[in-house]
């Protein structure tokens, strides 16, 4: 089924993407008030945490071009050194515009 | 101390484990506090709202239609892949499918605030969710991790986020993209990095990294041979079963 992006139908795409991500947002909280806290649940759930940030963090690297890997190395670099967030993701950014000004379509 | 913080306005954080156990309550202050804390990476956020906006009235949206969706909807990824998917007609299912599977990372998300969430009266619970995404979601997560119950930012980093995006879209509309070409300045990896920074400056116990090893590689293996945009949640509920398997010993 296909909805023609006339005026309303352009409401309605927009309306349904809406509902789709709210019950995202929601979905998971939902679902765990059904779930007893258990220390291995917790234990899961932290665990699962920190994962969510490396799973979109590790195919993000190996899709990047060059620019991209060694924004994400220079930023892996000073916080482990700095322990400071904002120095660390500026070193990514200033990284990847110096290798894409040096290294065009590496 | 999480890394984050040591730039942040200091003093209006004093939740400590002995308040563990008492029931949340959102302090007006730290919200403000936890708005200006995102501040900076809500000014990167304008940039990527000014490509959606102009992507999205070069695929055919008005510029009220592209406001709109980004006001409700308030999930990037997703919403420029509805734009790859934009004609004089769009199929509903696969829409809905896209737009579900970029996002499902919100249900991992949400689930992992849920000791902190389930404190809160349940109209607070699902009002902040409006506003959940990804960097306020990050620093709410590490700071959990850190024994700081934090969500304020979730509130007031999320409401700075939603600013950005929308003003952001509303710059894209009207007077195109901020930038020709926003990666020779490397802003495409603004997220990225940050994320990075939020997972590298928490806690790295043996138990963590075996969680982050097995994460990578499920999610690899997902982003190579399983369907598009399944490899966040597939890494992340495999680093989750780490967790599951391995319990940390409790600090005597």
């Amino acid at each position: 089924m296909s909805i023609e992006t006339s005026t309303l139908g352009t409401l309605v795409l927009i309306a349904v993407m809406t509902g789709v991500t709210l019950l995202t947002r929601y979905g998971g909280v939902f679902l765990m008030s059904f779930v007893r806290i258990s220390p291995r649940i917790e234990s899961f759930i932290n665990a699962m945490a920190s994962s969510v940030l490396i799973a979109i963090i590790v195919p993000m690297a190996y899709e990047g071009d060059l620019g991209a890997r060694v924004a994400l190395l220079a930023t892996a670099g000073v916080i482990l050194v700095t322990r400071k967030p904002l120095p660390a993701i500026t070193a990514g950014l200033v990284a990847a515009a110096a290798c894409r000004y040096l290294i065009p379509g590496g | 101390m999480p890394v984050w913080f040591r730039f942040s306005p200091s003093g209006h954080r004093f939740a400590t484990m002995d308040t563990l156990s008492s029931s949340y309550q959102l302090q007006p202050a730290r919200v403000r506090a936890e708005f200006i804390r995102l501040l900076p990476i809500a000014l990167f956020v304008v940039a990527f709202g000014a490509a959606f906006g102009l992507a999205a009235v070069q695929a055919g949206l008005t510029p009220a239609q592209a406001l709109l969706m980004s006001t409700t909807v308030f999930a990037g990824a997703s919403q420029f892949a509805a734009l790859d998917m934009w004609g004089s007609a769009v199929a509903l299912v696969p829409l809905m499918v896209v737009v579900f599977a970029i996002n499902s990372r919100h249900l991992l998300m949400g689930a992992s605030l849920y000791p902190l969430l389930k404190e809160l009266p349940a109209t607070q619970r699902y009002g902040i969710l409006l506003v959940l995404t990804d960097a306020n979601w990050a620093v709410a997560a590490q700071d959990y991790q850190n024994g700081q119950r934090n969500l304020e930012v979730i509130l007031g980093g999320g409401l700075v986020l939603w600013l950005a995006w929308l003003l952001g879209t509303a710059v894209g509309v009207y007077f195109g993209g901020l930038l020709q070409q926003p990666e020779a300045l490397g802003l495409d990896m603004v997220l990225g990095c940050f994320l990075l920074a939020m997972a590298l400056g928490g806690k790295k116990s043996p138990r963590v990294l075996v969680a982050w090893g097995i994460s990578a590689v499920a999610a690899m293996v997902a982003y190579l041979w399983l369907p598009p945009h399944t490899h966040v949640v597939v890494g992340a509920l495999a680093g989750g079963v780490v967790g599951y398997f391995w319990l940390e010993q409790k600090p005597a």
